[in-house]
């Protein structure tokens, strides 16, 4: 028997989620289109997303015909939630936030600059468009499901429907070896980890029998931290937890996961590496962000009753986050100081960044006003490091592509003294190389400076909390960042110094340097990228002010006085998750896991 | 006109971009235009720096001299004259004769287009006005890639200017890494054979100091310093977190800031609190203490009134937000410790202090002539004056507790500075070994912390620390063009193969014994007055300091005796037909020459009496506090 379905709120969900719809739509039709003409599918593929980017600038600020989040006011539900400020859509499967917009403005205006790209490049030809934008839409798609994602299944689904896509894109230089072999390294590492992924979501779901996560992270801190107080610590939930998040780490190309990476961009040509080390990573950090939010009790449906479980959870969360960014930032800089081709170098280099990035997820921050409550300020940073991110790093990736297509070769060697033969590209190059150092005034300063501003404000919280151990982590994480900045000038520096102060083998002779061939749309392409680099590294406000709403709906809100709302259980009573209590001895399944509503609105 | 000191200051930065900007437009295969019109902007810029400081000198140094208003002895104080805007007496906040401008840049961070000017920063900016206008005359037989060494050049000017002139901590620290690669570019391209090497080894040394500053200046920033503004800024505060809809009275905003002028005030409170005294520093404090004498200097003032203003003192020092606030971080002694440190090492490594100072040589030795006279010019002279502005103010405790070991380091720099020159056979790294040799007095004549009763004499180091920045700046920029002349026509810099250079190049010889003189610190000469003044006060503050600082007077006047009797005395066939110093190179040192012999001479006009108020106060209110 179907369940009983309401339409009008699908038909909300779906104004919702109208510019995935649209891209759905931009699939089909460049399907459709390709049966009967054989034309170059970028305009379509173009108009179609930035379309989309238009409908998500729009919900930003209002509506079509959907949720109005702006004017949702924050209110506490039924089940004595804060609700508000967000929608979850489809039965629970997905979330409709600012952050969701926010990330969904991200990866539209990115993809829309990486079709711009492509059409400048001349990759892919006319013959195969079709595919390459079939492709490059079905990922962008999938990783906007991972960004907004509030259920289990959902998760795999966007990170296999965000993977596939891209395993195809990485081969897509048919005929070239390093490409083949990209490709299939890809797909074996990308299937082991989401073998192993969905093995963990499994354990946790059937643990907990849902698969909706905030029950489920309700239901580990009270398995971690029971009521009746000490730390259990469930083998069965540590693994499901790690296997998620090895899971996430393959996609962010976290250290130990990152083995993937280098091959995968070396072999893929530049405007896809370009592609995946933004985009691929941009989900996958949001990702990474939601499961934080939710396991460190920020975003959770009860986080004002049972404040000293989440501290306990907490402690465990911000060492291990810490852990692997540090590790992360400093492997990714140490190795690409040794790479002699520019993608490998960059690839090391995105690796290096998804470990800042970490740094500001792990940047929690205890709050006076009620102990066991935390806010997450360092997603404000992160959600920044992005925007910034994907200036810098397209625009690194884009001169790449556009020197490959005049030199034939990404080999540094290949670069010496490229600066008298093609200035322009070299000068562009050395702004995104700069940005990605940190070097004030540019945006990467900017980015780089609020993950840093954030970590000392944690550390010093968490001292003035009286937690002078996590207070030690977050201030050595911010040791390790400024140490990391130096060890990356090595060579983000050695890339400009072969370009620039190197000479040719045959300048040396004395003959005059060939001259590349710099045509006026890469040039317009590079320098709108580079502009933004340096006017976004002038004015972030705004950018600034961006960010912070697409969190402010995480921003801790003081409990209501008890009483107020009938429907609120009082703190400390019968802190027990709707679905009956936490599971006992760890082979209580319990049932109920389908279709369980979340706060709705 | 509106705002006349926002108008001269930013000119005085920004002018050199405008141009670098400019020569892009220049058409290729024009090079003598473009080394005009960069020319031009340099020139345009020690024009509009001057024009500055003669307003600056009108508005602010001769309203002090003539002191017709009582309290305008205190006008020359950043700090005072940032009270007067914050505490409303000054009706309009943009008034021009205050020499402080502040626009709002990063809201949330609190980030302010904020530029100031005192006596400490005024004869950096004019000399690196006139250095900047010199070394790109000394520049013109630079050939190759002539349009990006100016924009270069250009670039790297307006980060020194701006370093000098900010106020706010962030945007100083903006400047200050915006030199950093235009210094790294022209030392990488336009250097001699191991150019590369010096290039980057000056990079990642100056990016290390530069984390360190970085690190101290968030940590600054989560520093709640309500008690220290004014109503102004806590209004503004206020509003503005009512327009973010958070509902704040004006006892819960927090204030966090860059401003340094503030985070001094913070850093005398925190001098105060761990020597044990009660914190006089807050800006209520302050306020009612300043009402209270008043008050008790009017003839006839109701008794009633003076006990009222009594009481009104009383609670702002025993306020308890300030008691609570003053448990911060910021106020514990680990902070100040860790926090000098940083600061120091940051600032030490651009000085440089032994032992951060290898990058030193080899970046002298292979940067092209204009700019070695750049780098020993200017850049040496930001890490001291970073120590003066930022690290001493506001860490002072910390700076008290470690003086000894900062003078320490000043006195190692010096003698192993001069030992180090003495045995260089390279022309110019004999110059850059000489150079730490004279930095060394700078620090040392900052560091000679005296108790208060005594704190003349430690005014007498900061002065005389200042006054070595200064005269090191045109002695040693000199020096470098000098040795450029010979290098031109010689193409080595080897000492020992020189020989008889007197005879064929008479003026030459002539122009090199002035500036090789005042190097040496002869008396009369500028050298002189700076080192004179550190070793005297040093005296006071340990003797064996003071005889190793003087006693390598001898040492340094022994290599420059020896260098200019290696270079110029006897006779050498081999250059006999060298050509003497052309009309480009005297246009370009006769200035360095005049002023070190005219500051020799006339020291207090030219710049002790107008640059000591500030420096004395800084020690005053530093001192004051001292145990």
């Amino acid at each position: 028997m179907l369940p009983n379905i309401d339409l009008g709120q699908i038909q909300n969900d779906c104004l919702n989620f109208l510019p995935e719809l649209l891209i759905c739509g931009g699939i089909v039709l460049i399907l459709l289109i390709r049966l009967f003409d054989r034309a170059h599918m970028g305009g379509v593929a173009l108009v179609m997303t930035l379309t989309a980017l238009g409908i998500s600038i729009v919900q930003w600020y209002g509506t079509i015909g959907g949720t109005k989040l702006l004017d949702a006011p924050l209110r506490l539900s039924e089940s004595g939630v804060f609700a508000g400020g967000f929608h979850s859509a489809f039965g629970s499967l997905v979330v409709y936030d600012h952050l969701t917009i926010y990330l969904r403005c991200f990866l539209y205006g990115f993809t829309a600059l990486v079709i711009w790209l492509s059409l400048t490049t001349g990759i892919p030809d006319r013959e195969d468009s079709a595919d390459f934008y079939c492709l490059l839409l079905g990922a962008t798609l999938g990783m906007v499901f991972m960004a907004s994602s509030m259920h289990l299944l959902m998760v795999y689904i966007g990170v296999e429907m965000a993977s596939v896509p891209s395993y195809a894109l990485a081969g897509y230089l048919k005929g070239r070896r390093a490409s083949g072999e990209a490709a299939l390294k890809y797909v074996v590492y990308g299937g082991g980890a989401s073998g192993i992924m969905l093995y963990g979501i499994s354990l946790l779901a059937g643990r907990f029998g849902t698969a909706y996560l905030p029950e489920v992270a309700l239901g580990l801190v009270y398995s971690f931290s029971p009521p009746a107080g000490g730390v259990v610590f469930d083998p069965v939930l540590i693994l499901g937890i790690l296997f998620l998040l090895i899971g996430v780490g393959f996609k962010l190309a976290v250290v130990p996961f990152h083995f993937w990476c280098p091959d995968v961009f070396e072999g893929a040509s530049a405007e896809v590496a370009g592609y995946l080390s933004v985009a691929s990573k941009g989900a996958a950090v949001a990702l990474l962000a939601r499961l934080t939010l939710l396991f460190g009790g920020i975003d959770s449906m009860d986080q004002s009753r049972i404040p000293a479980h989440w501290e306990t959870i907490v402690h465990y969360l911000v060492p291990v986050l810490a852990f692997f960014a540090a590790l992360t930032a400093t492997f990714g800089n140490l190795a690409a100081y040794l790479q002699t081709n520019l993608k490998r170098l960059l690839a090391y280099s995105t690796i290096a960044h998804a470990g800042y990035m970490m740094m500001g997820l792990a940047a929690f921050k205890p709050l006076q006003q009620q102990t066991g409550a935390f806010e997450l300020p360092g997603l404000q940073a992160v959600l920044f490091y992005l925007a910034a991110y994907l200036f810098m790093n397209l625009g690194a990736f884009a001169v790449v592509a556009y020197l490959r297509n005049e030199t034939g070769s990404e080999d540094l060697d290949d670069y010496r003294g490229l600066v008298r033969r093609s200035p322009w590209m070299v000068v562009m190059l050395s702004i995104f190389l700069l940005s990605l150092l940190g070097i004030p005034p540019l945006v990467g300063f900017a980015a780089k400076f609020q993950i840093f501003s954030v970590l000392w404000d944690t550390s010093q919280a968490w001292y003035r909390h009286g937690d002078a151990g996590l207070g030690a982590i977050l201030f050595g994480l911010l040791i390790v960042g400024g140490v990391n900045t130096v060890l990356s000038a090595m060579y983000y520096i050695k890339v400009m110094k072969v370009m620039i102060l190197e000479g040719k083998a045959e300048d040396l002779e004395g003959r005059e340097p060939v001259r590349l061939r710099e045509p006026i749309p890469t040039i317009a392409y590079s320098l709108l990228l580079a502009l933004a680099v340096f006017v976004l590294g002038i004015l972030w406000a705004p950018l600034d002010r961006f960010s912070h709403e697409g969190i402010e709906r995480f921003a801790w809100r003081p409990p209501p006085p008890p009483g107020r709302f009938p429907g609120m259980r009082g703190p400390g009573v019968g802190g027990m998750p709707k679905m009956g209590g936490p599971p006992k001895g760890g082979k209580g399944m319990q049932k109920g896991g389908k279709g369980r509503k979340g706060p709705s609105q | 006109m509106a705002e006349r000191d926002l108008l001269w200051m930013t000119a005085v930065v920004f002018i050199p971009s405008v141009f670098a900007l400019l020569l892009i437009f220049v058409p290729r295969g024009k090079e003598e235009i473009m080394r005009w019109l960069a020319l031009a902007g340099t020139g345009l810029t020690l024009g509009a720096s001057i024009g500055m400081f003669i307003a600056f000198y009108s508005d602010v140094i001769d309203r002090n001299v003539r002191g017709t208003d009582p309290r305008s002895r205190e006008w020359v104080s950043l700090d005072y004259r940032l009270g007067q805007i914050e505490s409303e007496n000054i009706a309009d906040p943009q008034k021009s004769s205050d020499w402080l401008t502040s626009y709002p840049w990063i809201g949330r961070f609190n980030i302010y287009y904020y530029l100031g000017v005192d006596g400490i920063s005024m004869p950096l900016v004019l000399l690196t006005a006139l250095l900047s206008f010199l070394a790109l005359i000394a520049s013109w037989k630079i050939e190759r890639f002539v349009r990006g060494y100016c924009m270069l050049f250009l670039i790297l000017e307006t980060g020194m200017l701006g370093t000098f002139l900010a106020l706010d901590f962030f945007l100083f620290y903006i400047f200050w890494e915006v030199m950093l690669l235009p210094m790294y570019f022209l030392i990488g391209i336009w250097g001699g054979p191991r150019r590369e090497y010096a290039a980057i080894k000056f990079f990642l040394y100056t990016l290390l100091g530069s984390v360190f500053i970085l690190i101290a200046l968030l940590a600054f920033y989560f520093t709640d310093v309500r008690d220290f503004v004014g109503p102004r800024t806590m209004k503004e505060a206020v509003a503005e977190a009512k327009s973010e809809g958070r509902t704040v009275s004006g006892n819960q905003v927090e204030i966090h800031t860059f401003d340094l002028v503030v985070l001094q005030r913070v850093g005398k409170a925190a001098l105060q609190l761990l020597n044990g005294q009660p914190v006089t520093t807050s800006f209520r404090a302050e306020q009612a203490k300043a009402h209270l004498e008043e008050l008790k200097s009017r003839k006839g003032a109701p008794e009633e009134m003076i006990r009222k203003a009594e009481a009104d003192y009383q609670a702002a020092l025993n306020d308890a937000g300030l008691k609570k606030r003053l448990e911060q971080a910021f106020f514990q002694p680990w902070f100040q410790y860790t926090m000098f440190l940083f600061l120091l090492i940051g600032f030490a490594i651009k000085i440089p202090v032994f032992p951060f100072h290898t990058w030193l040589p080899d970046a002298h030795v292979e940067a092209p002539t204009p700019i070695s006279m750049i780098l020993a010019g200017i850049l040496l002279k930001m890490g001291g004056y970073g120590i003066v502005r930022i690290a001493y103010p506001i860490c002072p405790w910390a700076a008290e507790q470690l003086a000894y070991y900062v003078a320490l380091f000043g006195v190692i720099n010096i003698v192993y500075g001069a030992f180090a020159a003495m045995a260089q056979s390279d022309f110019k790294k004999l110059v850059a070994y000489s150079s730490i040799s004279h930095m060394g007095y700078v620090l040392l004549g900052i560091a000679v912390w005296t108790a208060p009763e005594r704190a003349q004499y430690w005014s007498w180091g900061m002065n005389g620390a200042m006054f070595q920045m200064i005269a090191h700046g045109i002695t040693s920029a000199g020096m470098f063009f000098l040795v450029g002349v010979i290098y031109d026509r010689a193409h080595h810099r080897r000492l020992d193969n020189f020989r008889g250079l007197y005879e064929p190049m008479p003026l030459y010889g002539g122009i090199s014994a002035v500036i090789f003189f005042a190097a040496m610190g002869l008396p009369g000469m500028c050298g002189f007055v700076g080192e004179f003044m550190v070793v005297l006060s040093t005296w006071n503050y340990n003797k064996i300091f003071a005889v190793l600082a003087a006693l390598t007077v001898v040492i340094t006047a022994a290599y420059i005796l020896w260098t200019l009797q290696r270079v110029f005395m006897g006779e050498n066939p081999q250059y006999r037909n060298y050509p003497d110093i052309n009309v480009r190179e005297i246009v370009c040192v006769t200035p360095l020459v005049v002023l070190s012999v005219a500051l020799g001479v006339l020291p207090g006009y030219l710049l002790l009496n107008w640059m000591e108020p500030s420096l004395t106060g800084l020690v005053d209110t530093l001192a004051r506090f001292a145990p």
